[in-house]
């Protein structure tokens, strides 16, 4: 139901250029078929009588519509409509377009980054208004007037309703792909929403569906799927188990089996996305964390330093190095990081500079660094995190 | 559709970055766009102390001199475009010169 629900919404979208219109009729739609299937019987093709019955429903809202109907009848919508029988509801081929010009028009860079993520969950992923709105924290009468005004500007500001040119796709899908992993890293960046987590999820896969070729899609998927997997691993009563301690068993075995299937076609140089979720799978592929391949990672945080220069990754790929080789090669790495302006006043570097220590078995000075990354830990769960590990060092 | 697109001046850029990569010298992309037909009218304007603001209130002409918002006074030309979206319009806009050197603000006609 829901992939049909997508399916008519983009493809009424497009011939009625009209978002409220379009959602109305399916969800109109969709109300009958609750309504009549199961006193008649579920018809024997139920997507096309899903398309039928919401095209109907958009065409009669259109002819009573009145002043509209001049503008609208412009675009040919009421004819396409009429045209529209059961044959072209069931043929996908047109339809799957339709559902990626839907998307890049929700993810268009013309709208801000909000609007895009509140238009591609309440239009692409289907979610109700109010369930936007618990996502942003603000009330539904609030988020629907966005939504309002959202819809609006792609109208007013003229953003087409297609799949951008083969030039400008991969700076494009980059928009696409980041409303996708912002919606999952919301989803773990407070309690309130976990099943953000699962919605980017379920529109990775629509995105693998709909571009099977792109493999920063792919990618991306992987990657959250990675992540989502040590879901029950990572937090357990309440505190934060970082990946060396967490109980693999826990691991989701399915998000892992279908992460570690989502690899790169060969012949691809990897991107971003691509890097990351390499990250994540080797840590996967471990058994244990001793099985970790602390080399291959090494690798990765240099070929993310090549494209996208930047001291978190540089400080990652020093804890990397301080696995892979020794601790004391890891901390002369976090030393040319002591000066950098990006990390003074974060607790990253004290912290990664106890756990060397602590591993190259020098404890005075790791509980001074672990000292020092307490004081400067943002929340108080990471305090709390910091605190125990400390009192371990003994 | 037809945009008006505003090129301004911006005091907050950064002088050194002269990187003109991607767009046209003013007199190419003057040429390339009237020959293709989008760039229908244009020109440059004079600054905000060449201004003159004009209004009614309470049925009372009022002329002053100069802009009548600040922002206005940064504004040294203008270019009327029509393209098929908002897409082509970025484009057209990406290749002038004015986007390193300043910045351009499309706005959609109404009708």
């Amino acid at each position: 139901m829901a992939e049909e629900r997508l399916r008519i919404v983009a493809s009424l979208i497009r011939t009625t250029r009209d978002w409220d219109l379009a959602e109305d009729a399916v969800a109109d739609a969709a109300e009958r078929a609750l309504m009549t299937w199961p006193r008649d019987g579920v018809p024997r093709n139920p997507a096309a009588w899903l398309t039928t019955t919401a095209q109907r429903r958009a065409l009669d809202v259109i002819r009573r519509a009145g002043t509209e109907r001049t503008k609208l009848a412009e675009l040919g919508a009421e004819q396409e409509l009429e045209e529209q029988g059961e044959e072209a509801a069931v043929d996908h081929g047109v339809v799957a377009d339709d559902r990626l010009r839907l998307v890049f028009t929700c993810c268009h860079p013309a709208l801000a980054m909000e609007a895009r993520v509140a238009l591609t969950l309440k239009v692409v992923a289907g979610l109700s208004t109010e369930a936007v709105a618990r996502m942003f924290l603000v009330g539904e009468a609030t988020m629907s007037q966005r939504l309002l005004r959202a819809k609006k500007r792609v109208a007013n500001a003229g953003i087409p309703y297609k799949v951008p040119e083969a030039a400008d796709l991969p700076e494009r899908l980059d928009g696409v792909l980041a409303v996708v992993y912002l919606v999952f890293t919301q989803g773990y960046a407070g309690a309130a929403a976990p099943e953000l987590a699962e919605e980017a999820i379920r529109l990775g896969r629509l995105l693998v569906d709909l571009m099977p070729d792109e493999d920063e899609v792919r990618a991306l998927l992987a990657l959250m799927l990675a992540q989502h997997a040590r879901r029950d691993a990572r937090l357990v009563d309440g505190e934060l188990v970082t990946l060396e301690h967490q109980d693999r068993s826990l691991w989701d075995r399915e998000a892992v089996a279908e992460a570690l299937s989502l690899t790169m076609p060969p012949g691809r140089l990897p991107g971003p996305y691509r890097l990351q979720a390499e990250l994540a799978l080797t840590h996967l592929r471990a058994k244990h964390a001793d099985d970790t391949d602390w080399r291959r990672i090494v690798q990765l945080y240099e070929r993310l330093l090549d494209q996208h220069p930047s001291p978190v990754i540089s400080l990652n790929r020093a804890i990397a190095v301080g696995m892979a080789e020794s601790p004391a090669a890891g901390l002369l790495l976090l030393d040319n990081l002591a000066e950098h302006p990006a990390l003074q006043g974060l607790h990253l570097l004290p912290a990664a500079r106890a756990d060397l220590l602590a591993r190259a078995g020098r404890t005075e000075e790791a509980l001074a660094e672990a000292d020092r990354a307490i004081a400067l830990a943002p929340t108080e769960q990471e305090r709390r995190q910091l605190g125990m590990w400390r009192d371990g060092l003994g | 559709m037809k945009f008006l697109m505003l090129v301004s001046l911006d005091p907050s850029r950064d002088e050194s970055d002269t990187d003109l990569t991607g767009t046209l010298e003013i007199e190419d992309w003057v040429t390339k766009y009237d020959d293709a037909g989008v760039r229908l009218l244009g020109n440059q304007v004079r600054m905000a102390e060449d201004a003159t603001s004009v209004t009614r209130r309470e049925g009372k002409l009022l002329v002053t001199d100069g802009p009548y918002a600040e922002s206005r006074e940064w504004i040294v030309g203008f270019d009327v475009l029509e393209c098929a979206d908002l897409d082509e319009a970025i484009k057209v806009a990406a290749e002038h010169p004015m986007a390193v050197d300043g910045r351009l603000e499309l706005r959609p006609f109404v009708e």
